[in-house]
């Protein structure tokens, strides 16, 4: 890559800070400079949202038709999986498929909930009516 | 309490941190393109029916903490590093730390990152960064992706140091033991060492999913992933790969770029024509990966949806597995002693 070639195209970097990137200059010696971001790879992270979005979405409406219980809606609003999840609460993977289960998520202690609560940075009753403004992205 | 620190920003959290720390310890020559070098940071594996996000498991880089611990152990430089299972331990130890005068490196995850914009916030536990201050519980963060220090406050930070998951960090924490002072014959050595221990692993190790022939491995698979899970997913897939070699921390071209400025900065030290071709070389080959993203980028933004152009997208891999076995084989193959 030369200099002059580094992508200066806006993306979600704008926010943050530039990143360095190697190119070379005239002589083709390497020098570090300074890209705002690329677009190839902005879509890139931009398609990856999307899908999580997408994700949540489903499990939104899976928990609205009784089909699920709000920790497989926080779970993927997270972008977790089940053995990440199951690493921050110390609950065993086919637990936590249980807790999926309404009924035995309507039945968990106050103690338990406040684990789920305190990994997806939610109150208790905000656990509970899945009542996060829209979605975090 | 704040420590005489130089923040640099680099292109890569764990080169940063080690170029960082070695230069405090009083290694001045040291450059973020040397420590990618002897740290023998590049790197590449496609592990099989594991995924990550959802997506293939492929990395660019080797495990957190190889590039610190090689580069210092190829320099001499005696290394202090500790995992711990108790919060307070470990932050006890980065406290005392900073009483003592000495900056320490962290490795941390980033998804409770707080100053980390939410786009960035995936659940990736291998990022690095030096504490190099304190004051009323708030900590001063020297983190090399970004142009400038920052802060971060005691709470959030134990809750990074101890992310969970994958290569969960268990507060690890590293620096330099002593300040050391190095002649360029021990970098020159160190060089060779570094150039030795990538070359063999890219060209010469025995196992299909590593190095050039992990490379070769995902061309073959990306063939396969239209069939497999169809367009869109496989364009995700594709995503991934592009996000692992372009995003923020590898400098671009999957490390490709600071890997020929190594070189080039290596020649300085030992003047060997090789090292200012097979550099040359890896310019052209970090562009190739560049042009073969933007075809990737066709696919998944739902623009390009034919068999034949995921079959484009593996050639243009399997042509840089190629060209990269000759540049590996190359320095492989470099006569040391003349």
């Amino acid at each position: 890559m030369k200099k002059e070639e580094i992508p200066q195209d806006p993306s979600p970097l704008d926010k943050f800070t530039k990143e360095v990137c190697y190119a070379v200059d005239e002589s083709g010696k390497y020098e570090a400079g300074l890209s705002r971001g690329w677009q190839v790879k902005a879509d890139a992270l931009g398609i990856t949202w999307q899908e999580a979005k997408a994700r949540t979405e489903d499990a939104r409406k899976k928990v609205e038709l009784g089909e699920a219980s709000p920790i497989l809606f926080f779970m993927e609003l997270n972008l977790m999986d089940l053995s990440i999840v199951s690493a921050y609460t110390g609950f065993w993977q086919w637990t936590i498929k249980r807790h999926f289960k309404p009924a035995v998520f309507n039945k968990l202690s106050e103690k338990k909930l406040q684990q789920y609560a305190d990994i997806f940075d939610v109150s208790l009753n905000d656990l509970k009516t899945m009542n996060v403004d829209g979605i975090k992205f | 309490m704040e420590l005489n620190f130089k923040h640099q920003q680099a292109a890569h959290c764990e080169n940063g941190v080690t170029t960082n720390l070695l230069q405090h310890a009083g290694i001045n020559q040291i450059t973020e393109p040397l420590v990618f070098g002897i740290g023998a940071g590049i790197f590449y594996i496609h592990i099989p029916f594991m995924k990550i996000n959802g997506g293939p498991a492929i990395s660019f880089r080797t495990m957190p903490g190889q590039i610190f611990s090689r580069t210092c152990n190829a320099l001499g430089v005696p290394v202090v590093r500790k995992k711990f299972s108790s919060k307070a331990d470990a932050q006890k130890y980065l406290d005392n730390c900073l009483q003592a005068g000495q900056p320490a490196g962290c490795q941390v995850g980033v998804y409770y990152l707080t100053y980390f914009p939410k786009e960035f916030r995936f659940h990736f536990n291998a990022h690095n960064l030096v504490i190099y201050g304190k004051e009323d519980n708030i900590y001063k963060v020297s983190d090399p992706v970004m142009e400038t220090v920052t802060t971060i406050s005691a709470p959030d930070l134990e809750r990074v140091r101890f992310a969970q998951g994958a290569l969960a960090p268990k507060g690890q924490i590293y620096y330099p033991k002593s300040a050391v002072n190095i002649t360029d014959e021990q970098i020159k050595k160190a060089i060779v060492k570094g150039i030795k221990h990538a070359s063999w692993f890219m060209a010469e190790t025995p196992v299909p999913i590593l190095g050039v022939a992990g490379i070769r491995f995902t061309a073959g698979r990306i063939k396969q992933w239209r069939e497999e899970v169809g367009e869109r997913k496989g364009g995700l897939f594709l995503a991934q790969l592009v996000r692992m070699q372009e995003e923020i921390g590898t400098g671009g071209g999957g490390f490709r770029f600071v890997y020929a400025a190594f070189l080039q900065q290596a020649y300085n030290f030992i003047p060997n024509e090789t090292l200012l071709e097979v550099s040359k070389q890896f310019t052209s080959i970090g562009d190739l990966w560049r042009t073969a993203a933007v075809q990737a980028s066709g696919i998944y933004k739902g623009r390009l949806t034919s068999q034949q152009e995921f079959n484009v997208m593996s050639d243009m891999v399997m042509d840089i597995a190629a060209k990269e076995r000759v540049a590996f084989k190359t320095l492989y193959n470099i006569k040391w002693k003349q």
